[in-house]
């Protein structure tokens, strides 16, 4: 009978944890949920596997490889995403190595100078962690670990210590639980404090942090502003976390405005249409009688 | 609780005077700091880049404040200004008057700018208490900045020479919604 199960039953570190021990070798098959008439032993109901979210590979209880579905963990993609190549040499590579196995790939291009052995073992450790890391966070999905199976003879695997990805995917996993407790609800908006608890200014932020300063408007939630930067939900609450405990933004019920809600844009990456600018004349009025009594 | 918040932005090349400008009105300190963004965020933070970004603000009353932002100098975060510009009341561009060989950059900010949102913006001839200031008349030619645009004299490290400027702004923002009011009606 092959390991499978449920990660909501048996969670992805508790399968780690497992294969370590055991000194396991094969691959961890996870699948998206298909839920199904029937109920499991303890009356939740039972899980069907669907189409395939991840595979990772084990030799001998070492973490060797992993992809998802989005992910495949060839060599240019891998080289390409740790800026190891261009998006330019990736795309030529990609045209005039295409049937090339990794293993061979990975000769041509030390050979030619592109990258060293050393960029090449860091990039597919990496990457491998970052699958793994996330699939760490997976609450729910049938899985199965196919007993020997291993990529094929053309892959480069890496081993990596399994102890220290499990110490590192707990700290991620309650790094996540503390943010999601922090903000649970992403329709929440963002403002400036009307009384800041410390003073600022000349403040020194990520590109990523602020961009999100730039869209604080108790009209925006933060799901919004998210959206238009393209961030997940977890790196949005790592950021407004920052800027909350610097007291540089506030947490606000969001404000209707007089148009109804913005419209988030999607993944585009564009910006939500810039809101009306309905500023009435008091408004200004107000400013210039204030700034003439500084 | 309903806050009504409204940003203007200074923007102008480096060292064109934007930072001095915000500390001359803002009632928040001058505080230059390296924000600690806590532990694990922080680690995340430190690894990347960080832009350095001027913010004032004005508080008007229980319900209205006016913030100031001033744009990064850096020009690989240009990226960052049409996010700024988005929703902006108006906007001021800071031009260095001792140094010509900034003028260019000046224009093409203040192009990039209006660009972006068709809010009512003044340009701020600063540094005019310098010797080699250029004059308003000759920087006015040599920005080519049209009849229509102000074009004001400035001393970023003045406070009545900032209200000024910030005034002749509101001035137009307002003289821009009778316009508006009056072809709408
Ligand atoms: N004399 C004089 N110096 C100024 C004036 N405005 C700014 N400065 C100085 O010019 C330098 C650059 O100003 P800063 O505000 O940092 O420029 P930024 O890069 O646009 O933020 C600083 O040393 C300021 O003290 C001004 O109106 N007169
Ligand atoms: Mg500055």
């Amino acid at each position: 009978m092959p390991l499978q199960g449920n990660l909501r039953d048996f969670s992805t570190t508790q399968i780690l944890n497992l294969i370590n021990l055991a000194g396991k070798t094969g691959t961890l098959v996870i699948f998206e949920g298909v839920r199904t008439n029937e109920k499991d032993a303890i009356g939740n109901i039972r899980m069907a596997a669907g189409d395939e979210r991840a595979r990772v590979a084990f030799k001998a209880g070492k973490l060797v490889q992993a992809q998802t579905q989005t992910q495949d963990g060839n060599l240019v993609t891998v080289l390409n995403k740790a800026s190891k190549l261009t998006d330019e040499q990736a795309r030529i590579i990609r045209e005039r190595a295409k049937n090339t196995a990794d293993k061979a790939l990975a000769l041509l291009l030390i050979n030619a100078n592109y990258v060293s052995q050393k960029d090449i073992v860091g990039s597919i450790q990496q990457y491998t962690l970052d699958i793994v890391y996330t699939l760490l966070t997976w609450g729910e999905g049938p899985f199965r670990f196919e007993d020997n199976l291993l990529p094929g003879p053309d892959r480069i695997l890496v081993p990596i210590d399994l102890e220290n990805v499990i110490i590192e995917g707990a700290r991620r996993i309650r790094e996540i639980e503390q943010l999601n407790s922090h903000l649970p609800n992403l329709d929440m908006a963002l403002r400036f404090p009307p009384n800041p608890r410390e003073k600022f200014k000349g403040i020194h932020l990520s590109v990523e942090e602020w961009r999100v300063v730039s869209y604080v408007n108790p009209r925006n939630t933060v799901r919004q502003i998210a959206r238009a930067n393209n961030m997940s939900d977890i790196e949005i609450r790592r950021i407004v976390y920052g800027l909350e405990q610097a007291g540089l933004v506030e947490v606000v019920r969001p404000a209707v405005p007089v148009d109804g809600p913005r419209q988030p844009t999607g993944n585009t990456g564009r910006l939500p249409p810039p809101p009306k600018t309905q500023v009435q004349e008091t408004v200004v009025r107000k400013l210039i009688d204030r700034i003439r009594s500084l | 609780m309903a806050m009504n918040q409204v940003k203007m932005v200074v923007t102008g090349p480096f060292s064109s005077g934007k930072t001095e400008f915000i500390s001359s009105i803002s009632e928040i300190d001058v505080v230059k700091t390296e924000r600690t963004i806590s532990s694990d965020a922080e680690r995340e933070v430190k690894s990347q880049t960080t832009v350095a970004m001027d913010f004032g603000r004005i508080t008007v009353d229980d319900d209205l404040v006016l913030y100031l932002f001033g744009t990064p100098g850096q020009r690989r975060f240009d990226f960052m200004w049409e996010i700024l510009a988005e929703g902006m009341l108006g906007f001021v561009v800071m031009v260095d008057s001792t140094k010509p060989e900034t003028f260019r950059e000046a224009k093409s900010i203040l192009e990039t700018f209006r660009a972006y949102a068709p809010t009512p913006f003044v340009v701020a001839a600063n540094k005019q208490d310098l010797t080699d200031a250029w004059s308003i008349e000759d920087l006015r030619i040599a920005l080519r900045i049209e009849d229509g645009i102000k074009l004001l004299p400035c001393v970023a490290n003045d406070k009545e020479s900032v209200k000024n400027v910030l005034l002749e702004l509101l001035y137009s923002i307002l003289e821009e919604m009778d316009t508006s009011a009056s072809t709408a009606g």
